[in-house]
């Protein structure tokens, strides 16, 4: 906790804007309210993420040593910023980058921040908002003053709100775009910003903008709204618009967007998404968490019954003046380059023309080139940052923006200047080739600092990282095109849904041993802004998640025919073809000392979940649980052939008998001559497991359980593609968390 | 001028070659034996940030890491909790702490002797630009103190000192002794009462 803290106040005053400078105000006197215990730790808890200030892992005061869970002895032990979470224990605070856009000075400002206030490191998130990890909630109003005074918020970063508004990098230079979407991104994201309208959500809210609909850039189809540049022709004239989605969102089970708009002219943007938030804020679950979201709204009434009541509530709205005004320019909204543009005539060293192959792409205006700034793991350090700066005033007009593949792009460099560039970068340590390649591994936090994580995203995308750069030099082109995205649990944050070869954190329990793995996921599409989901093949440890890959980009590269993309290989050649490949590595070794070794990575402590000690008894049998377990899995590993094969209602049937057998799994623990009825399963597994609160999830609650209950209500009914492939992927989750429920178990039994 | 959030960094030997993945497994086990006189947390890697800061023990009071900013590798103490005191002794606690976590690192023998104080080389700042903004007057204000420390760390032996010029950065110091010391002497002069 810094000795600073107050006198920030006074050497900022007159530079902060002013409103920033009284929100932040108020957020220190709800910090000393809480201290002093007159604010209740909830409403704490919600006001501090409505402020970016997030909890990070350990934050309960317990952590698991390698020996033992130990209690962190804190010194305010009875002072919490929430429930369960100690106020001295540090967290994270993400800070809302609009689109991503930054200038220099703000770099420097993070700069500091990060080094004054976490381990100096900033790390880029994959919706282009930044993150300082291990900050005191004491330092926050002081690091609040610092980014105001560089005209930045964390307010609504965190919490149940409009999240950062994200665009594509490249807006504005893109070759490809229909026009640039800059303008129109800051103007909502300023629109919403703590508006009346948007206070009352049940859950978060992800906008988005996409300059064109083929490109991946920002990713619309997975966001709540996704609006897409279009033009039409009026009166003779050409007229943008925007094509506008709702409903989609990655999470635990993804969802693609539906259109509820074709066309919407700029004018309409803002009182369009005012309206849709106020039908959210009014129809939207707010008890229920896990469907809070409003994809589920909009899945429950049907995309043409949510459009009739967005329309009403549009008609219905007050004018308001900014609408207009806060679009009035955007077509004349143009960023400046520094120098004129001129051609690229050197060939340069053989790093350069490396690093130009991969991290370079020409603009739409002529002699202009983007740059990417490839980070690893979206890691920078403070003086990277303040290195970048200089680069950025040398060569551009501070024309800078974080990308949601966790990198920087410079854009308006003139191509001459490249050569310079790339030293000026190198010699920063930012000069590594590999942009949006198969090295470019993206990760979310995971087990490193989330309380949620579940396998270490971070660690496993370090070692791909460095296995990867190794062979990088004699990969097909094919290959080194492919995407890795890793997420430490089911959440998504790392995007797991939306790569070619996606991971996401799950835990199973072999022979006493908890071990960590990650489900493999194949098939995602990220071009043409995130069009399809992968799919689910396998759960395998994760120290053989390197293998996977291996296994996987060799067999691609051997029989790809006529240039197929990853996903239709995939589709081609089968999950089951796919499993088969996979089968062995899905196995962790049979004996206890080989299982001992398969630790997480860059964890040498051995593998728990929430914590707890793994457990003792590490016999050879296996228990009947895992056997039933393992029956559950197969079943809906055939749902999903049946899915894959077109047969929508059998998958559906098994998909749903398979979350009856997990049920039944764990309801024999209890009561070993349960019935196979399926009415008394669930009304066992309700009472023994769900009103008990015993299967909850430390995080998500009973999310997983109610995806048993809502199948077993609509048992009969009829499934359409979409519906019966959300089942597949609850059945998934419930599935997995069985196996987090036995797991946890186990290692409780043995402490 | 009170300065608080004192980093000490003690440069490596050899450092180019070093692979920091052992030092992970020493980490954890410091958190699990709570091994110093302040809370510790967490370990965060960042081996894979060029000129990063390594691998870094997350405390409550203070961090140890084995950094390398600057492409300097060094076994760096950053306070982070207020102390009490005099500059010299918010100094000489820093110092004592690098040279510590130094001289642990040299006797582990899983390290295999791969963490080594080069004997002569330290760097110093303050990380608080509000307290010690990177100017001359910092420097002024804080040259007493620093040299009082200084004296005593090298037993009143010769050093050099080259200041961070980017008013940007932290007010920082880079100091080069003439003689060379290991950091075991250089904690015994810290502790002797001349
Ligand atoms: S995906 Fe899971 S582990 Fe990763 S950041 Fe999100 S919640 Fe945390």
């Amino acid at each position: 906790m810094k000795v600073s803290n107050g006198l920030w106040k006074e050497q900022l005053a007159g530079k902060m804007p002013e409103g920033l400078a009284r929100e932040i105000d108020i957020f220190e006197a709800e910090i000393n309210l809480r201290k002093l215990g007159k604010l209740e730790e909830r409403v704490f808890a919600e006001k501090r993420l409505r402020r970016g200030v997030y909890g990070q892992r350990y934050d309960n005061g317990q952590r698991h040593d390698g020996a033992k869970v130990q209690e962190m002895p804190y010194p305010r032990r009875n002072l919490t910023k929430g429930p369960n979470t100690l106020w001295d224990a540090p967290g994270m605070q993400r800070i809302k980058i609009p689109g991503g856009g930054l200038n220099a000075s703000q770099l420097e400002t993070l700069a500091e921040l990060a080094e004054e206030y976490s381990d100096g490191i900033a790390h880029i998130t994959t919706r282009q908002d930044v993150q300082l990890h291990y900050v005191h909630i004491e330092d926050t109003p002081a690091l609040m003053r610092r980014l105001a005074a560089a005209h930045i918020t964390t307010r609504e970063a965190c919490g149940n709100s409009v999240r950062n508004v994200t665009t594509c990098p490249y807006a504005g230079v893109c070759p490809d775009e229909v026009f640039d979407v800059t303008p129109y991104c800051m103007a909502l994201s300023k629109f919403l910003l703590g508006h009346p309208d948007t206070q009352n959500f049940g859950r978060k809210f992800k906008p988005a903008f996409s300059g064109c609909s083929q490109h991946a850039c920002a990713l619309a189809n997975m966001h709540d709204l996704g609006l897409i540049a279009v033009t039409r022709t009026e009166d003779g004239k050409e007229a943008r618009g925007f094509a506008t989605f709702v409903g989609g969102g990655l999470g635990a089970v993804p969802y693609q967007a539906k259109l509820l708009e074709p066309f919407v002219p700029p004018e309409e943007v803002l009182p369009l998404s005012q309206a849709i938030a106020r039908v959210y804020a009014r129809l939207g679950e707010k008890k229920n968490r896990s469907r809070a979201r409003i994809k589920f709204l909009i899945h429950d009434l049907g995309i043409e019954k949510f459009r009739e009541l967005v329309l009403e509530e549009r008609k219905q709205l007050e004018f308001d003046p900014r609408w207009k005004e806060y679009v009035a320019d955007a077509e004349s909204y143009h960023e400046e380059p520094l120098k004129p543009g001129r051609k690229l005539d050197r060939s340069g060293s053989e790093a350069f023309r490396r690093w130009l192959e991969t991290n370079v792409r020409q603009q739409r205006q002529e002699g202009y080139a983007v740059a990417t700034v490839t980070l690893p793991l979206g890691d920078i350090t403070a003086s990277q940052l303040r290195s970048l700066a200089d680069v950025v005033r040398r060569f551009t007009k501070e024309t800078v923006r974080t990308t949601v593949e966790q990198n920087f792009v410079i854009r308006w460099v003139s191509e001459d200047d490249l050569p310079e560039l790339y030293e000026a970068l190198e010699a920063a340590g930012l000069g590594a080739p590999g942009a949006g390649t198969i090295v470019d591994v993206v990760a979310c936090p995971g087990t490193d600092t989330c309380k949620l994580g579940i396998s270490s995203s971070r660690g496993l995308a370090a070692e791909l990282r460095k296995q990867l750069i190794e062979k990088s030099y004699q990969m097909e082109e094919a290959v080194k095109n492919l995407h890795i995205k890793i997420s430490g649990c089911f959440n998504s944050c790392g995007q797991h849904h939306v790569a070619d070869l996606g991971f996401y954190g799950v835990s199973r329990k072999i022979g006493g041993y908890s071990l960590p793995h990650f489900q493999v996921v194949l098939g995602g599409e990220w071009a043409n802004n995130a069009d399809h989901y992968g799919l689910a093949v396998a759960a395998v440890p994760s120290r053989n998640i390197p293998e996977v890959v291996t296994r996987l980009t060799g067999f691609y590269a051997a029989n790809r025919k006529n240039g197929e993309p990853f996903r239709e290989f995939f589709r081609r050649i089968g999950k089951a073809e796919v499993k088969k490949l996979l089968e062995d590595l899905a196995r962790p070794p049979a004996d206890e000392a080989g299982r001992a070794a398969f630790k997480d990575w860059g964890d040498p402590r051995d593998y728990t979940l929430g914590d707890m000690g793994v457990g003792e008894c590490a016999g050879e049998v296996i228990s009947s649980t895992d056997f039933d377990l393992a029956a559950a899995e197969r079943q809906l590993f055939e749902a999903q052939i049946a899915w894959e094969d077109g047969e929508v209602e059998g998958a559906a049937k098994t998909a749903y008998q398979s979350m009856l057998s997990a049920a039944k799994a764990l309801v024999v623990t209890e009561c070993p001559e349960a019935p196979d009825d399926p009415d008394q399963i669930v009304r066992e597994f309700r009472s023994r497991f769900y009103d008990s609160q015993k299967f909850f999830d430390p995080y998500a609650g009973g999310k997983f359980a109610q995806y048993l209950f809502s199948a077993h209500q609509k048992a009969g009914a009829s499934y359409t593609v979409d519906s019966a492939r959300y089942l597949i992927d609850e059945a998934r989750l419930f599935i997995d968390a069985s196996h987090n429920y036995s797991t946890r178990t186990a290692a409780m039994t043995a402490r | 001028m009170e300065f608080q959030h004192v980093n000490v960094k003690v440069l490596l030997d050899h450092a180019s070659a070093v692979d920091l993945e052992p030092l992970i497994p020493v980490f954890h086990n410091w958190i699990q034996s709570q091994s110093r006189d302040e809370l510790l947390l967490d370990v965060a890697d960042y081996r894979h940030v060029r000129a990063g800061p390594g691998v870094v023990l997350i405390g409550l009071e203070g961090n140890y890491s084995v950094d390398n900013a600057g492409n300097r590798l060094g076994v760096r103490y950053n306070r982070k909790a207020p102390l009490g005191g005099s500059n010299l002794d918010r100094l000489q606690q820093a110092a004592r702490a690098a040279l510590g976590a130094c001289r642990e690192f040299e006797c582990d023998p899983r390290l295999s002797g791969q963490l080594r104080f080069d004997g002569r080389k330290v760097e110093i700042s303050v990380n608080d630009r509000l307290l010690a903004p990177n100017r001359a007057e910092t420097r002024d204000a804080l040259e007493p103190d620093l040299s009082a420390f200084l004296q005593k760390l090298f037993a009143r032996g010769e050093y050099s000192l080259a200041f961070n010029e980017d008013p940007r950065s932290l007010f920082s110091v880079a100091v080069e002794s003439a003689k060379s010391y290991s950091a075991g002497s250089l904690l015994r002069n810290l502790a002797s009462q001349t």
